[in-house]
């Protein structure tokens, strides 16, 4: 089963709930899908770490060959190529590697060339194996990684938690087309709440199940409650403003495995979610 | 003017809350939402009447003409972004994944494949009197937001009073498109952290993705009772960094209280306004603003 733990907002908890929730079940494969900004891997801390590097093709120019006809920079859609000195100029940042340069070159001047957008590391901490991707900064997007991170997981069976980057755009949107179920992490603040009916409609989008974890829960007003309870969505736990949880995670700590109370909460969210799967296979 | 950025690299750090009080001390003329993935700084810096608003087009996305498809399949071996499926007996464009790159349309034999128009968002501008308020929303599932921050950021300065000294900026968490997007142009970026291993890590990334841009950076530590070894370790990378410091905010749950309300935490007397303010003053001192 594929649990894609996503927020709108960012900050409300993901990193913490995929964790400790891969780290409940006897086994586990977590998968880092923040890839801006990869995190998994500070709680987990494995001792080995295999790197995969991941790569894009963008185009490399035969000087000899080009005439300047500027057919490839008319045809880019992203802006990636310009005209200078009656030659195409790439900004390899730009190129969206959609190859359409090469094919349109009738002087056969462009060849694909891969270029390094950043890495994919393995290990595993206990019972969990831990993939992680990681974009090198100053690359614009890290698409490309996440898909590599979903093609290396195809086939895994057993449980698997994917961390998501915060927000629906594109990058979010890569790790929901590959889960089962979505588990939304909300914050009990109005921007809380306003993110987390987006996250929502993106999971309605994709036609995904899903269902939310109010986290940093305190005695007062809680605006992501009332949204869910005003719309009928599932809230599956409630996890309190906790110093000494704040603290713990802060530091790196994983909870289910050092405060029995969160052992206990981890475990029974896991198994609510797996029960609500079953369900909707059945 | 002079524009001042607030990114995070983490999310959830205060970017929101910081730029909303600074809008408010600065009595800013110019400010702009910049995280059009989950905007929220209208949630508090609201205008009064309506925003001037239009749809944002991102690149045409590809649409199959089926009665001109003769199933080649040659769009989907030459599409890079797994767009394109056969299934059903057809071959179809999957809407979410297209990026719009054109080469389908390009390579296809039977020109059955077709760009269609798509709206990947919204721009809001509110016309105040005294002041100008450039935001967007990105439409749910759409890429590209790049774009679209360039385009905020844009309407913004066309629309700001010539004497304006000080644009705000609130920007979006991570360190790809929308981050990069909003980078140009700017003078100062304050980066709010959180004394957290995850926030020191997002941290040095974010720095080292604005240092790429070579636009100048300032630190301030949000919630540094919370973690106060943490806290010590990010003024000590500042240090080695040479980056300023420019303070510190206590933990307040005044901040949650003030933005349940709709308020801007420089309205509500309490601790974490007291320590936004100093860092307001030490950026202003920096980016030399004589106000």
């Amino acid at each position: 089963m594929r649990i894609a733990v996503l927020s709108g907002k960012g900050g409300t908890g993901k990193t913490l709930v995929s964790v400790n929730l891969a780290a409940a079940a006897p086994q586990a494969l977590y998968v880092d899908c923040d890839e801006e900004e990869p995190n998994g891997h500070l709680f987990f801390r494995p001792e080995k770490l295999e790197s995969t590097p991941v790569n894009v093709l963008i185009p490399q120019f035969d000087w000899n060959l080009c005439n300047g006809c500027r057919k490839c920079i008319d045809f880019c859609k992203f802006n990636a190529l310009a005209y200078i000195n009656d030659l195409p100029f790439l900004f390899p940042e730009i190129c969206h590697s959609c190859g359409g340069c090469a094919r349109v070159c009738p002087q056969k001047a462009i060849q694909d060339v891969p270029k390094g957008i950043g890495s994919i590391k393995r290990g595993t901490s206990e019972g969990v194996t831990m993939l992680s991707g990681i974009m090198k900064p100053g690359v614009v997007t890290g698409v490309p990684i996440i898909q590599r991170l979903l093609e290396m997981i195809e086939g895994e069976e057993g449980l698997i938690v994917l961390d998501s980057p915060p927000g629906t755009a594109c990058t979010a949107m890569e790790t929901i087309r590959g889960s089962d179920y979505c588990l939304l992490v909300a914050e009990p603040t109005l921007f809380g709440m306003y993110n987390l009916e987006s996250v929502c409609n993106l999971a309605k989008l994709f036609n995904k199940p899903f269902g939310i974890v109010l986290n940093k829960c305190t005695e007062e007003e809680n605006p992501s409650e009332t949204f869910c309870r005003q719309n009928g969505y599932p809230i599956l736990a409630s996890i309190p403003f906790d110093h000494e949880l704040g603290l713990l995670n802060s530091n790196g700590g994983i909870a289910v495995r050092q405060l029995p109370t969160y052992q206990k909460l981890f475990q029974e969210l896991l198994d609510t979610i797996t029960e609500k799967a079953k369900r909707l296979c059945a | 003017m002079k524009q001042l950025l607030i990114l995070s690299g983490k999310g959830g750090t205060g970017k929101t809350t910081i730029s909303s009080a600074f809008i408010h001390l600065a009595q800013a003329q110019a400010y702009a939402d910049c995280d059009v993935d989950a905007p929220n700084l209208h949630l508090i810096n609201r205008k009064t009447g309506q925003p001037e608003t239009s749809d944002f087009d991102g690149l045409d996305k590809a649409q199959i003409n089926q009665e001109k498809c003769d199933q080649c399949g040659d769009c989907m071996e030459a599409c890079r972004f797994g767009a394109i499926s056969f299934e059903n007996n057809r071959y179809e464009v999957d809407y979410l994944a297209c990026e719009g790159c054109s080469v389908c349309i390009e390579i296809c034999p039977q020109k059955a494949i077709d760009p269609v128009r798509s709206i990947t968002g919204e721009l809001m501008l509110y016309r105040g009197q005294d002041s100008i308020f450039s935001t967007a929303q990105l439409k749910t599932g759409s890429g590209n937001s790049g774009k679209l921050v360039a385009e905020v950021k844009k309407r913004m300065k066309e629309a700001a009073p010539e004497a304006t000294p000080l644009a705000i900026i609130d920007g979006s968490p991570g360190i790809g498109c929308p981050v990069i997007a909003s980078l140009s142009g700017i003078d100062t970026v304050l980066i709010v952290a959180e004394p957290s291993l995850s926030g020191i890590s997002d941290l040095e990334r974010i720095v080292k993705t604005a240092r790429n841009f070579r636009v100048d950076c300032a630190v301030c530590i949000n919630k540094h009772d919370l973690n106060p070894e943490r806290t010590q370790d990010i003024k000590a990378f500042c240090e080695r960094e040479e980056i300023p410091c420019v303070g510190k905010i206590p933990f307040d749950l005044e901040v949650n209280r003030a933005v349940n309300q709709g308020l801007c935490i420089s309205q509500v007397p309490c601790p974490a306004q007291k320590a936004i303010e100093t860092v307001y003053q030490n950026v202003t001192q920096l980016m030399e603003l004589t106000s």
